[in-house]
């Protein structure tokens, strides 16, 4: 392929190779993710019959789901918007060319690839959401060293003198994954030729490191990283600029430094001392007021403009992806609330939480900017169709509302029902009885997860024929009024 | 001020130092005083480190992704203590590595499961769970007890472990698949020079076969969680 992209400048020449690259990465871990999610899912309604043998049960195959849609399909959207919006608001091309991005290309689908079938065959290190063994780890901080010094590198060589909002986003996120990466995987191989591990700690201090990861993992790899997606794209699809410039500098810092104590809530009214709880607490309650500072700054980009909505099923990703964040990050910090926790932790409620921002907040963004991105990288007109963007975005909403309602009910409803007393003073629940109650609501949550990939395979049957150059005829979106616009237009 | 931070715009060196030095705080209030305070971890009697054969049943457990769906963390609340027992502290975890408290409790708590379900209980029940609890949605495990147990390494890895702070002696080490094989036979001779090492360790036929299998060694791990603090005299300490 052709190294160089022509652009609208005239002056820089721009490296899109990997982006084109780290785009079909996305779509293709995005439906291998969301498929691994719907089969485990339904394991839990079926677990005779789709648990099977050795190497195809739940506890072997939940981190392939999370690994392939955080850090695959997540990753890879990521890795290709920064590559892309680091060029364009640098008005230089990317640092180290196409033989570096295409080594974080192929080093990264390494990764993926050695922890998923590590997986798989019980290579684990038995860490919620870094189950990666060392020598995987050791390959990826190799691979994100390369990723750091290509947008840096980006950064310095700019045309322009600031550096744009959104790059602030991507850098806090490349450099506080590194961190949390290192610090949380010290571990000491058993032999240097095998692929056992022990952590370097052990107990309270091991959970602390953790969540401190897990917690930041979700604070900078699926929130800062993805709000310099939306600060880059939700303004260049709505064609204006960032509602507010200094709102967009007050919420960064305080979300970058707010969200890094945030971890102990995961371990409210465990062994950790009460005083680390009582401060991860309050700092998750802060955290609404960047959160939503964001989100304001965001959906605000299109006021003036709202009428876009009726037209573009693109910007109704992106508002109904926001949307999604604000109200996440309200539900979070509630959840955070040690009396709250009480009854949400160890349930379903925490899936449909973490889902709520997954699906509606991560995935969305992520959406709504590869259907930006794809006409732009492979040169086309436009999409092949927004009839189907249109049919994905409601196929996909109906998807997640269905899931995040299905696990509010059986989590309150199982932690009520697993603190339930009888008038003798008795729990009147034993344990098993309190899941066989939770089977309609595993149904009605995997149903959401099937529409919801569904909605993944019309995009990317969508954007297969935009890359082959088809366009569909097709009535616009927003019926008359887009046709009443059209003819003014004409 | 935001002159200060117009600077930090156009240099991109200051706004990485300055993110740097802004996501570290948070971490190292939280995180390093737990690493010296000395009241994080209660002192208690009790607690060992595991026999070699736990350690082997410990690393199935996570291999096979137990802690995705049981935590072993009891909350201090009546419904939990009464459901499982005794709340955890932070003494009981204190030479697991990696912690295995979990998230989420899609099967029971299992924090202190040692001992409540017979050995038969549990070879039923890793055959296939719904023979004994019919509402189960827990994967089976038939596997388990048909594969022998890899034990060759176990004293590389109680080495390793020793090196991030476990305090297993040259003698455990020396002995360690000795120790494997003894735990599995209660006839043996030197019984009782094991039960010195590891005191409360239960020594099982655990899988009732003749060979040393995988869950011989998981179940040795089961039967022991949660069973070696005495609670009867325990008096949680102001942290």
């Amino acid at each position: 392929m052709v190294a160089t992209t022509n652009n609208n400048t005239g002056e820089v020449k721009y490296y899109d190779k990997a982006i084109r690259y780290f785009t079909i990465s996305a779509i293709f871990w995005g439906i291998i993710g969301f498929t691994v999610g719907l089969f485990i899912a339904c394991q839990l309604f079926l677990p005779s019959y789709l648990n099977i043998g050795e190497y195809f049960t739940f506890g072997r195959l939940r981190p392939v789901h999370t690994s392939a849609v955080i850090f695959a399909f997540g990753g890879s959207v990521l890795i290709a918007t920064s590559f892309y919006c680091v060029q364009r608001t640098c008005r230089a091309a990317l640092y180290g060319g196409d033989k570096l991005s295409m080594f974080v290309f192929w080093g990264y689908q390494l990764f993926i690839v050695l922890a998923a079938s590590g997986y798989v065959m019980g290579i684990t290190q038995g860490r919620e959401y870094a189950e990666p063994e060392w020598y995987v780890d050791l390959l990826l901080t190799v691979v994100w060293v390369a990723y750091f010094v290509i947008f840096m590198g980006t950064i310095l060589r700019r045309k322009e003198q600031h550096i744009y909002v959104a790059n602030w986003f991507y850098l806090a996120f490349i450099i506080t994954v590194a961190v949390l990466h290192i610090f949380n995987n010290l571990a000491i191989p058993v032999e240097i030729n095998g692929w056992k591990s022990y952590s370097a700690f052990s107990g309270v201090q091991d959970a602390m490191v953790q969540w401190w990861y897990g917690h930041n993992a979700v604070g900078f790899f699926l929130t800062a990283g993805f709000l310099g997606i939306m600060y880059y794209f939700v303004p260049k699809q709505i064609n204006q600029p960032v509602y507010s410039y200094r709102l967009s500098i007050v919420h960064f810092w305080a979300l970058i430094f707010l969200y890094v104590w945030a971890g102990p809530h995961h371990l409210h009214y465990t062994a950790l001392p009460d005083w680390t709880q009582t401060l991860g607490m309050v700092f998750s309650l802060m955290l609404l007021m960047p959160s939503w500072g964001g989100m304001i700054n965001g959906i605000m980009t299109l006021s003036g403009a709202w009428h876009k909505l009726r037209t573009d099923p693109i910007i109704r990703f992106m508002i109904v992806s926001i949307s999604f964040y604000g109200m996440s990050t309200f539900e979070g910090p509630m959840m955070a609330i040690k009396e709250v926790n009480a009854l949400s932790h160890y349930t379903d409620w925490t899936i449909g939480h973490v889902h709520s921002g997954a699906l509606g907040w991560v995935a969305m963004i992520s959406f709504s900017a590869l259907y930006y991105l794809v006409p732009r990288l492979w040169n086309k007109e436009r999409l092949y169709s927004l009839q189907l963007v249109n049919l994905h975005f409601w196929i996909c909403t109906i998807g997640i509302v269905l899931y995040i309602t299905a696990m509010w009910v059986s989590g309150i409803m199982q932690g009520l029902m697993w603190r339930d007393y009888d008038e003798n003073g008795y729990l009147t629940y034993s344990f098993a009885e309190t899941v066989a109650q939770m089977e309609p609501y595993y149904i009605i949550r995997a149903l959401g997860g099937f529409l919801f990939l569904i909605g993944a395979l019309v995009m990317t049957y969508n954007l297969w024929r935009t890359i082959k150059g088809d366009l569909r005829e097709e009535e616009p979106v927003g019926g008359e009024y887009a046709k009443k616009l059209q003819a003014q237009a004409a | 001020m935001w002159s200060l931070h117009e600077k930090s715009e156009k240099n991109s060196g200051l706004l990485a130092i300055f993110v740097l030095i802004v996501v570290s705080i948070g971490a190292i209030v939280e995180i390093i005083p737990l690493f010296y305070l000395e009241n994080t971890v209660e002192k208690v009697e009790g607690v060992r480190p595991y026999t070699p054969l736990e350690l082997a049943g410990r690393n199935i457990y996570l291999r096979e992704g137990c802690y995705l769906c049981h935590s072993q963390m009891i909350r201090p609340f009546r419904d939990e203590v009464e459901r499982y027992g005794h709340y955890s502290i932070a003494a009981e975890s204190m030479y697991d590595h990696p912690f295995q408290w979990g998230s989420k409790r899609t099967g029971p708590d299992l924090a202190r499961v040692g001992g409540r379900y017979s050995n038969d209980w549990h070879i039923a029940h890793m055959r296939n769970p719904r023979s004994v609890v019919p509402e189960s949605v827990m994967p089976a495990y038939p596997f388990l007890e048909e594969k022998f147990l890899n034990y060759d390494d176990i004293d590389k890895h109680m080495v390793a472990l020793r090196r991030v702070g476990v305090p297993y002696t040259d003698e455990m080490i020396a002995a360690a698949k000795e120790d494997v094989a003894m735990q599995v036979n209660p006839d043996a001779e030197k019984i009782e020079e094991f039960l010195n090492r590891y005191p409360k360790a239960v020594v099982a036929n655990f899988d009732k076969k003749d060979e040393i299998t995988e869950l011989d060694a998981l179940l040795a791990y089961l039967q022991m969680l949660g069973t070696l603090v005495d609670f009867s005299n325990y008096e949680q300490p102001e942290r």
